[in-house]
């Protein structure tokens, strides 16, 4: 198995090295060979820093040689997407805006990683600044689904989940402000976790929507999600709006007996109904095979409601477009952004020039969210949508005190071909349905795959109360046990 | 002047603080090359959030309290949303919104004499960059910008428009300036860290708002100017149109904005970076129980502990920095308080500069302090001078900066107390004051005059006691001849 050490995941990963069975040259060396080989295909990768990864590696052997102190994460290849800065590494959002952009500091999720010698090997893609669905609003070029590259690998974290399922690195960071860790997840069968609010620092994450996005993590198994945030989470003082956490598990979840769950109580678990019925029977087929697994053992699922799902999407996008609308003010090419010479023009017309180089998508997303907020619409609109966000909360939160988790597939629908969704806004938007939830309620959220329908993942998502990551560990964990999906993608 | 309403706008940036209000990057920016006193979150680089100084609340809810306003027991931040190069993130934040009070100071007074002015707010909010025009051609080719001074703390405080005279604005200000003084928030000598906003408007009309006044001295010349404007106009049935006006400094007239400065709509929204920060009984006890003493507290004490008059406490508690002088100088000599107050109102204050009033130390230039001050009063109680010698030794001491006793001593070694070198200088006098000398025999006053002319003619060296007797003597023995 030694030249195909790709395949491992981060726990092995971190105990192999430790234990001295390769070395971390060794398995760096096969990552990226690997991404030189098939990172053509899928496009996952915007940057790849071959020189620092190497030099980490020898890093962390010497001193393992040396008997010294290594990090819980050394030798783990991780993937950042690309608009988490990492200090003299580029990092441009994809973006013209930002193309050549070098970041001056590291974020704080990346200078954890590096305290714990995880191995950074470089930027993936994402649609572009976050907003997408797709990783086809790139200005790098989309990414493709490593299970099969004529179909969308999701977003706008698609770069983070594809290189994982492609095997490019063990784990990735990815940032999910309506689902975008999530659905890329489900649409490549890995696991993606969106933390609770405020227990990842958001310093050094370029802000999209900063009231409901947060850094999360993308892996081939629970544990190593688990192992990641462990790492990444907790409270920094360059950001005043984390909080402290709850009992996060600090070891891994092997010791979790199989089959009968802690205390004798079995645990509840919610069906949210407005999330299963009308959705592609491809995708509730899979669904509730998975369901049907789980009952009957620990679980006890039962089908319930979550009326004002009816308001989630037009809250969420009402929301985050009024405040990337502002969080993208900046990008005006005076202190930093691609080379263009204000020369000749006054500062209007120079404005006027930069803006233009925003695509589509995210134009469209700052003219919309510029007139929620404007003079006589914010009471109708961005005010309406934080009504309608705090009465989704306070739902969910009662739902919580009958259930221990909720649970939906991840997404409505199955991955699909390239161009399919990309000229209707609304069509693209709609498909966020399952996800936003959770981002409205600050609450954690994680997929697992679950299967797959016509030879596409299926992904399913559970749900657990703010700051409540351990449960959410515990049932995702015993799940994964339980479906037991073992594949990778032959590409 | 019937009609008249004054509202100010002041922008009080606070210089007491080491670092910026988001950010630790030194507040202090006065002097540094451009662009150096900068980091990733005050020059808005992708990734950065602000990060509130406590320090900022504090200070600000100190300014609340001394202004007599109410404290909320909550308070945010909000963002103003605009586009202008000299604001890092295309947005500032600012307490203030288009649609409620969050503001952490609200419905203060503040009294000025006989007069008071209510407070409309009082907010906390950050100051954007310079724009830095290399020659003031208006045809330059570019412009710099300095993002040093981009989030500043600045405090604005707005009243309503209850002034109805500029001189009253002058009074006013003069009153907050003494306040901001004495609670440390701001060195109010430090150039732009005061700026003054005024609206003004006549019979019920509509609000001119006048800006770009560049000294307070400039707000009542501004002030004075622009309701002479609108009184013509109106007698002229001419229209006043609601606008905003720049205060020409050179000219001293008050000109239409070039820019045009429509109602601007700024997109108010919570800024999602700061929760939302809870003040509290606990946070307001502790901090009137640590805030400095203010203005009309310290004069208070010093009516009762030292028996100053009203006007003279008054006059110390105007300029703090006159105030701290004559406390160090009591400090040193304790007896006559009182004494040393009016050393200091009545002949010190003489030497101060008038120009150096507004910016820089009231005695930059002069080399006295209150040692000296001290000194000097213990000496005349002690009677070892007179208040003439006194007034003497304190010329040459905001000169030289020497104490009085040496001082004294150059004087003393300079007397001339010879009594035949005092009669010649008399002898002088007599034959040219005639007159004089005939009036003597009338008026025994006239003695005092010729002394007066006996110290002229010895460059103030004869000695008076010496000399006055010599002339009296002289006089007697004239009329008995």
């Amino acid at each position: 198995m030694s030249n195909r050490l790709y395949h491992l995941n981060a726990e092995q990963v971190a105990s192999g090295i430790k234990n001295g069975d390769f070395s971390a040259q060794e398995y760096i060396s096969q990552i990226l060979e690997r991404i030189e080989k098939i990172d053509a295909k899928i496009n996952a990768f915007i940057a790849v820093d071959n020189k620092a990864a190497i030099e980490k590696a020898r890093s962390i052997d010497s001193r393992i040689h040396d008997g010294d102190m290594i990090g819980g994460l050394a030798g783990v290849a991780v993937g950042i997407k690309d608009n988490i800065c990492t200090k003299d590494l580029k990092t441009t959002c994809a973006s013209k805006m930002l193309e050549g952009y070098i970041p001056p500091y590291d974020a704080t999720v990346v200078k954890k990683l590096k305290e714990s010698d995880a191995i950074i090997v470089g930027k993936l893609n994402l649609d572009e600044f976050a907003m997408g669905s797709t990783t086809e609003f790139s200005n790098h070029g989309p990414t493709r689904n490593p299970w099969n590259i004529d179909y969308v690998a999701g977003g706008s974290s698609g770069g983070s989940a594809a290189s994982v399922a492609a095997l490019e690195c063990t784990v990735s960071l990815g940032s999910d402000t309506g689902g975008s860790v999530r659905c890329p997840a489900s649409f490549c069968s890995v696991v993606g976790l969106k933390p609770t609010y405020g227990y990842v620092s958001r310093f050094g994450l370029i802000s999209y929507s900063n009231s409901l996005e947060q850094i999360g993590c993308i892996g081939k198994t629970v544990s190593d999600v688990v192992m990641v945030m462990n790492t990444i989470a907790g409270i920094d003082e360059n950001d005043h709006t984390t909080k402290v956490s709850g009992p996060i598990l600090t070891e891994t979840l092997r010791g979790i007996p199989k089959h009968k769950s802690q205390n004798n109580r079995n645990i509840r678990v919610g069906l949210l109904r407005e999330l299963i019925d009308g959705i592609d029977p491809a995708v509730s087929k899979c669904f509730y095979s998975a369901i049907d697994l789980f009952a009957g053992s620990d679980y006890k699922c039962e089908d319930t409601s979550l009326r004002s799902v009816e308001y989630a999407l037009a809250s969420y996008y009402t929301i985050a477009m009024a405040e990337a609308s502002s969080n993208l003010a900046r990008y005006d090419n005076i202190r930093y952004g691609f080379d263009l010479s204000p020369e000749g023009y006054e500062w209007n017309t120079h404005f006027t020039n930069v803006r233009n180089n925003f695509g589509e998508e995210v134009k469209r997303r700052i003219i919309i969210g510029s007139y929620v907020l404007s003079a006589g619409y914010y009471g109708k609109y961005y005010l309406k949508a934080q009504k309608a966000r705090q009465m989704i909360k306070h739902e969910i939160k009662s739902l919580f005190e009958k259930y221990d988790v909720l649970v939906s597939p991840t997404m409505p629908i199955l991955p699909f071909k390239f161009g399919e969704r990309i000229d209707d806004p609304l069509r693209m938007y709609q498909i966020d349905i399952d996800t936003v939830i959770a981002n409205l309620a600050g609450i954690p959220a994680i997929s697992i795959p679950i299967g797959f329908s016509a030879g596409l993942p299926v992904g399913l998502q559970i749900m657990a109360n703010e700051k409540r990551e351990e449960t959410l560990f515990k049932v995702a964990s015993s799940f994964e046990r339980i479906v037991n999906i073992q594949e990778s993608p032959k590409i | 002047m019937a009609g008249v309403r004054i509202g100010l706008e002041i922008h009080c940036q606070l210089t007491g603080l080491q670092s910026k209000l988001f950010c630790s990057c030194q507040g202090d920016y006065r002097g540094k090359r451009p662009n150096t006193n900068i980091c990733p979150i005050c020059s808005g680089l992708p990734g950065s959030l602000p990060l509130l100084n406590q320090r900022a609340v504090e200070f600000a809810t100190m300014i609340s309290i001394a202004l007599g306003c109410e404290v909320p027991n909550t308070i945010m931040f909000y963002r103003k949303n605009y586009f202008y190069p000299d604001l890092p993130k295309n947005f500032q934040i600012t307490q203030y919104n288009a649609y409620g009070i969050t503001s952490i100071g609200i419905e203060g007074i503040l009294d000025y004499g006989v007069k008071s002015t209510r407070i409309k707010r009082i907010q906390l909010e950050e100051d954007p960059g310079r724009l830095v025009y290399d020659n003031m051609d208006v045809d330059t080719s570019y412009t710099l910008i300095d993002y040093n001074r981009a989030g500043v703390s600045l405090v604005e405080i707005v009243t309503e428009p209850d002034f109805i005279e500029p001189k009253d604005v002058r009074i006013f200000l003069n009153k907050i300036t003494s306040i901001l003084e004495h609670l440390g928030v701001c060195d109010t000598r430090l150039d732009g860290s005061l700026r003054c906003d005024a609206n003004v408007s006549l019979g019920g009309g509509r609000r001119v708002e006048i800006k770009n006044v560049g000294s307070f001295r400039d707000v009542e010349k501004a002030l004075g100017y622009e309701i002479t404007r609108q009184k013509t106009m109106s007698l002229r049935d001419i229209e006043i149109k609601s606008e905003t006006r720049h205060w020409d400094n050179t000219r001293h007239i008050t000109k239409q904005s070039r820019t045009k400065e429509e109602e601007e709509d700024y997109r108010y929204f919570p800024e999602p970076d700061i929760p939302i920060i809870f003040l509290g009984n606990d946070f307001l006890s502790l901090l009137k129980a640590k805030m400095p003493e203010l203005p009309y507290e310290r004069k208070i004490r010093f009516l009762r502990d030292y028996g100053l008059s009203d006007h003279v406490a008054q006059v110390l508690i105007d300029k703090k920095e006159l105030a701290d002088f004559f406390e160090s100088a009591v400090k040193i000599y304790s007896s006559s308080p009182n004494e040393i107050a009016n050393w200091i109102v009545s002949d010190l204050l003489g030497f101060i500069d008038d120009s150096k009033k507004e910016h820089g130390s009231l005695f930059s230039g002069l080399n006295i302090e209150a040692k000296h001050v001290a000194e000097l009063v213990r000496m005349i109680d002690e009677n070892i001078i007179n208040r003439n010698i006194a007034k003497m030794i304190l010329t040459q001491m905001t000169k030289t900066g020497e104490m009085p006793s040496y001082v004294l001593d150059k004087l003393n070694s300079s007397i001339i107390d010879s009594k035949d070198t005092i009669s010649d200088t008399i002898e002088e006098i007599f034959r040219s004051e005639k007159s004089a000398v005939i009036d003597a025999k009338q008026n025994p006053n006239v003695a005092n005059f010729l002394l007066g002319k006996v110290m002229q003619l010895t460059g103030g060296r004869a000695d008076p006691k010496l000399a006055l007797n010599l002339i009296k003597s002289k006089l007697a023995i004239m009329n008995n001849s």
